[in-house]
This record gives structure tokens, C-alpha cells and sequence, in this order.
């Protein structure tokens, strides 16, 4: 159920990983040249796999054993009654270590095996793909380092405990703004010096060729399953789909399978932050301004120079100056529509699912689910396909800051 | 300018040519270009100014951390290219080392009108391949720039050729798999990557120069490369040396000089 018979939509990459026209279109790559032949190889890797059954079954059978997919869509009943709106949520957050993103490291990881590397690593925000990533190489077998931004290692410290556990070596990146960005360049300097053994797994579909498209394939089980499981249930397709989008591989994951689908409305949520106008937000395609960042021609939140500017959002998971190139694609050829959504309306979103429907959605997710409530009332009626990405417990410290919460009541002492 | 006057003065001198980098605005625009003119005055013959960047994905800690201040003072574009019209002045051919995005965000045609105006000779482009560089390459052709790409050890052979047939001035060969930095011995990979990158060269009928970087912080060092390769290039020894005078900037130039010419001596060695 995880894969797809139809592989290819008209919104692909060119074979040089180029989304629209080359040079002026987004994606492509930029880096320095001694990455060139690992991605090059990658590249073939990468093709080989998808073109090999026996690589595709054994992807499907981990996901499916281990990852604990296919995941649900649920019809959100007491949610949709309030809103007007037939709301469905892909219940990623099911998954296994909580999110999406054990799709994308299971997919790379399985291919770092077949071809031969030892050691893999990648950067993480919050620590998602961090604690994704340390696990999928505990599964395999594989050495894992995990660059983090200095100031994102300090407020996150149970996520670095979970990949210590899993066995991963977190190394705290005090470069730059010490964040996101900087961890991503902190693991292109590691590759540089050892790539002949080492596999970066990157964690989002962004960066340069072939990431964007790879990073789509392994996650297009999302839309695919989606697809499939709408049909089933609900005998129709969705008018519309809603999915938060950082550096956009859940949104990818979900959109793929319906953007050959053109009476499907497709809706990308960016986090808008303090507000668009305050410029404290990381709404990158929303701002659209094009630029180069991390290896593809993308939009980028960047100075008059084109030095990247900090994103701000209250979800770490969200919070990247930059986006990756098919929805900046997506975005120029209308297919689909991304717009900010506040840390604030983000919050309340979150809330109302989880007393609504008894479901704690990640704080990036909870941008889809406000996006999602946006929608139901411009469709009333209509059948509305959110991405659930992932769960909230790793942002019960944000929530708890947020709405005051962790105070019980002791004034009456009755029994509730 | 070309840089090419310097590699084939070098050649005739039978020795290679010494290459050094600063970053641009460090420890300010003036300062900057004091120590730039204070390598020229002891022996650089070609020099490369830095265009500081926020994600320098090829640079070690030594670079970033000059880079990194230089942004936080404010540096600019035009105060890099106020840079390289100081030091072309003098007569050494000077290039501009870039990340792609301040480019293509100034406007490519622009940058290359507004470089070749300052007297500067072309561009090195260490995120930029030619095959992802036509924009670049056709707006250096215009304004009669130098395209200096980079060539790695981890290079295919038609990779190479590729690079070699699209460089002018010359083609850098990075020595190690890694960042740049200052190395305590030089790189087993570097020569067998000149021999390649010469073997390519000698094939298209050329005899485009190979400078080396990546590592070199002395003048042992400098002749170990000069003994393979057309040009040495020295970045972070430089650079370290004004980040450990950032207190005495007269102390600081004394010594930029003396290791200028530790190295200039080197590459007579080698």
C-alpha cells in the first residue's frame, strides 16, 4: 500500500534535478565540487533502488513491520461537526518515533546499506530527523552522527538524550546562528572529508539534487496511501489537501500523489511566526524571493545581499529560512497555494484537536490543522485531507509555556 | 588583469606562483586591505579576496570566524569590491572568492560589469560548477573575467576535462577531502589530482595553470607543492594570524609579512 503504480507526475524534476526551466527554474545543484561525484552516485543509487522490486518490497516490509504503516485517515467526526467541513487526518503521527520522517530515514538508510557505507549522518532542528535518523541506524547496523544547532541542543535536551540512547554521537554546532542552517552546513563539512564511507541523510526535500526528489519518493507513501485509503473509505477524492510545510517533505509526501489530480485543491501551510508583516516568521514562499541556499535554487528568507536571514516560528520543525525547490515550483506554476499561518493560530489549533478529538498534534502539524479550519470555512461541506506529520508530546514544553498549563487544581479538591 | 600575467611571470621565473586569501572587512574594510597590500608588498603575486557569507559550506573554523565578524560589521558587496579595486591598484592581479547567492542575488551581469570596473580579474566559485555556471560563464566572457572553478580528488576524469575546458586564469585544485584550514602536512591526494588535472590541460591543447589549496601554512610546506604544481594557495595560515592580532593590528601586518615571505621563499624551493 505504500507504493504506487504511477511514478512519474508532470511536475517532476529534469534528470539534472531541475523543477521548471534549468537555470531559472528551482532546484538544480549547487556545491562545491568534490560533493559532485557522491551525489552522483547517489544519484544512480537512487534510481537503481526505486527500478529494483526486491528494494521496494523490502521498503515496503520495514515500513509496514517496523514503522507501523500504513498509517490511518481518520474522519475527524466531532472536528468536522464544529467546523462544517468533512475534516480527514493522516494519522502520521502514529508512526513510529512520532512523525513522518521514519519514512524518509528507513528509505535512505536502506540505501546507504545497498550501497555499501557505514556511517551515516544528518542535522536536525528540534531533533526529529536527529532521533529519526539515530534510529533507522540502529536498525541497520550503521555508525550515526547528528549535527544540531548549539542553541537548539539546549532546548531540546530530551531529544538529544533519545539519540544518545539510540547510540548516535550529537554533536553541538556553535557556527552561524547556531541553529537549523548551520547544523546543515556543520554535516556538508563532515561529508566533504568522508564521503567515500559516510551517507548524509538529509532530512527534508530540500538541498541539492538528488535530495528534493529522493526525499519525495520516500515519502510519497503519505499521498499514496492517502489516495487509496479516501477512495476506500469515502468513494471520492478530497477538495482539497492542507499540509504544513518547513522544508517541506511531509507536504510533498502528501501532495505527489493527487498534483496529476487537478480538481484537488492543494494548500502548504508555512509558519508564519509573530505575523508576516513583524518579518519574525519562516513563511520562505510566501516572502518569494528566489535565491540559492544549501545546494538549490530555491526561495530563500534572505538580506538585500542574499545573506540568509533567521526564520522565527514557535515550531522548531518549521522553523528554515529556506524551502525545498518543487514547492517553490509548485508555488510559481499555481498548482499549489502556500500561505502563513501564526504561531498563535497554530496554538489554538492545536488545542482544539486535542480537545475536540482527543489527538495531540506536533506544533507543526497543528499549522496544517489551523489551515485545515481556514479551508472549511471557504468549502463548507467539502471533504478536507489534512497531514497529521506528528505528535505533540516533544512540544508538551512549548504548550505548557504557552497556555500556563501544568497547574493542577487544588481549590475544591473534588474528584473530577 | 588576468591572473594569468602573474602564473606565466612565476613561470618564467621558473618557480610557482603564491596565492593568498583574506577575507574582505576583516578586521575591517580598511584593515582588510592593509594586510592585503601588506601580502602584495612581501610576495603575493596573485591575491583572492573573500566575499564573507552566512553559510560558508567549504570553509573551516578559521575562515568562518573572520567571515562571521566581518558580517557582523557590516561589511557589503561594494565594500568587497572597494577591496579588490584597492589591491588591483598595486598592480597584482586580484580575484574575488564567492559563494554563489550574493552573486545571483546582486545580479550576475551586474557583479561582473561592477567587478571588471574595480580592476578585478574574475571570480573563484567554490558552490559553483560549470556545469551549473552558464549565467557566470557568459557574463565573464563579456567583461573579460577569469572563471576559476575547482577540481577535487574525488574528481571523475571527465569531470575534469570539464572543468579544465571551462576555467580561464587557472584551475584550483583543492589538495585534501575536506574544509579549508590550516594542515600540519600536506595532502598524499594533491599530486596525483595535478598529474590528472595536467594530463587534461595537456589534452585540450592548453597549459592553464594548477594552483593547490587547502592546507598550506608554511614555506616547507609551500615548496613541497610548488615541486607539482603552477600556483600554491594560502588562506587560513593568513587568516589565523590576523584573528591572533586582533589587538595589535601593526603587529598583526609585521607578521602577515613574515609569512609571506616564508612562503614566497618556498615556492622558489620548490
Amino acid at each position: 500500500m505504500t507504493t504506487h503504480p504511477e511514478r512519474t507526475t508532470t511536475y517532476d524534476a529534469d534528470e539534472r534535478g531541475w523543477f521548471g526551466d534549468p537555470g531559472t527554474g528551482f532546484g538544480g545543484r549547487y556545491m562545491p565540487e568534490a560533493l559532485v561525484a557522491a551525489l552522483d552516485e547517489l544519484t544512480v543509487a537512487w534510481h537503481e533502488a526505486m527500478a529494483d522490486p526486491t528494494f521496494v518490497a523490502e521498503f515496503d516490509t520495514i515500513l509496514r513491520e517496523y514503522g507501523g504503516l500504513p498509517s490511518p485517515l481518520y474522519h475527524a467526526e466531532r472536528l468536522s461537526q464544529r467546523v462544517g467541513a468533512r475534516i480527514l487526518l493522516k494519522r502520521e503521527d502514529l508512526n513510529h518515533t512520532g512523525a513522518h520522517k521514519i519514512r524518509n530515514v528507513l528509505g535512505q538508510a536502506l540505501l546507504t546499506r545497498r550501497m555499501g557505507k557505514t556511517r551515516v549522518i544528518a542535522e536536525t532542528g528540534a531533533g526529529q530527523h536527529g532521533v529519526a535518523s539515530a534510529t533507522a541506524a540502529a536498525y541497520f547496523g550503521l555508525d550515526c552522527t547528528v549535527y544540531m544547532g548549539s542553541v537548539d541542543t539546549k532546548r531540546q535536551a530530551l531529544n538529544v538524550a533519545r539519540m544518545n540512547l539510540l547510540g548516535a554521537t550529537v554533536v553541538a554546532v556553535d557556527s552561524g546562528s547556531a541553529t537549523l542552517k548551520d547544523a546543515i552546513n556543520e554535516a556538508l563539512r563532515d561529508w566533504v572529508a568522508t564521503v567515500d564511507h559516510t551517507a548524509y541523510l538529509f532530512g527534508t526535500a530540500a538541498g541539492p539534487h538528488p535530495f528534493p526528489s529522493m526525499v519525495r519518493d520516500f515519502t510519497r507513501g503519505i499521498g499514496d496511501e492517502a489516495r487509496a485509503q479516501c477512495l476506500e473509505q469515502y468513494g471520492v477524492l478530497p477538495d482539497a489537501l492542507a499540509a504544513c510545510v518547513g522544508g517541506g517533505s511531509n507536504a510533498i509526501g502528501l501532495f505527489t500523489a493527487f498534483l496529476d489530480d487537478p480538481d484537488v485543491a492543494i494548500y502548504g501551510y508555512e509558519a508564519g511566526g509573530e505575523g508576516f508583516a513583524t518579518g519574525r516568521h519562516a513563511a520562505t514562499i510566501y516572502a518569494a524571493d528566489p535565491g540559492v541556499l544549501h545546494g538549490a535554487r530555491t526561495y530563500v528568507l534572505q538580506d538585500e545581499d542574499g545573506q540568509t536571514l533567521e526564520s522565527h516560528s514557535i515550531s522548531a520543525g518549521l522553523d528554515y529560512p529556506g524551502v525545498g525547490p518543487q514547492h517553490a515550483h509548485l508555488a510559481a506554476t499555481g498548482r499549489a497555494s502556500y500561505l502563513p499561518v501564526t504561531d498563535a493560530e497554530a496554538m489554538d489549533a492545536m488545542a482544539l484537536l486535542a480537545r475536540t478529538e482527543g489527538i495531540i498534534p506536533a506544533i507543526e502539524s497543528a499549522h496544517a490543522v489551523a489551515g485545515a479550519l481556514r479551508l472549511a470555512e471557504e468549502r463548507p461541506g467539502q471533504t478536507i485531507l489534512v497531514c497529521l506529520s506528528g505528535r505533540g508530546d516533544k512540544d508538551m514544553e512549548t504548550a505548557l509555556d504557552y497556555f500556563g498549563l501544568g497547574r493542577a487544581d487544588t481549590e475544591t479538591g473534588d474528584v473530577r | 588583469m588576468t591572473v594569468r600575467t602573474a602564473f606565466e611571470k612565476a613561470r618564467a621565473d621558473e618557480r610557482a606562483a603564491l596565492v593568498g586569501y583574506l577575507p574582505a572587512g576583516y578586521p575591517d574594510v580598511a584593515g582588510g586591505i592593509d594586510a592585503l597590500r601588506a601580502m602584495v608588498d612581501a610576495g603575493c603575486d596573485v591575491i583572492e579576496v573573500g566575499l564573507p557569507y552566512s553559510d560558508p559550506v567549504m570553509d573551516g573554523p578559521t575562515i568562518q570566524a573572520a567571515a562571521q565578524q566581518a558580517l557582523e560589521g557590516g561589511v557589503r558587496p561594494v565594500d568587497v569590491l572597494r577591496t579588490v579595486e584597492a589591491v588591483a591598484a598595486t598592480g597584482t592581479p586580484t580575484v574575488i572568492m564567492t559563494y554563489w547567492n550574493p552573486v545571483e542575488r546582486y545580479g550576475v551581469a551586474r557583479f561582473a560589469a561592477d567587478l571588471a570596473n574595480a580592476g578585478g580579474s574574475g571570480l573563484i566559485t567554490p558552490d559553483l560548477t560549470p556545469d551549473s555556471g552558464a549565467e557566470w560563464i557568459t557574463a565573464a566572457d563579456e567583461h573579460d573575467l577569469d572563471k576559476v572553478f575547482l577540481v577535487a580528488p574525488s574528481s571523475t576524469d571527465e569531470r575534469i576535462a570539464m572543468t579544465t575546458a571551462a576555467c580561464r586564469g587557472f584551475v584550483y585544485a583543492t589538495a585534501v577531502m575536506g574544509v579549508t584550514g590550516a594542515r600540519a602536512t600536506t595532502s598524499d591526494l594533491a599530486g596525483p589530482l595535478v598529474t590528472r588535472t595536467k594530463a587534461a590541460v595537456l589534452t585540450q591543447g592548453s597549459d592553464l595553470p594548477v594552483g593547490v589549496g587547502l592546507g598550506v601554512s608554511n614555506g616547507d610546506q609551500a615548496a613541497e607543492v610548488a615541486s607539482y604544481a603552477d600556483g600554491v594557495i594560502v588562506g587560513s595560515a593568513f587568516v589565523r594570524i590576523l584573528l591572533d592580532h586582533a589587538d595589535d593590528r601593526a603587529a598583526g601586518l609585521r607578521a602577515l609579512g613574515a609569512l609571506t615571505e616564508d612562503l614566497a621563499a618556498g615556492v622558489r624551493r620548490g
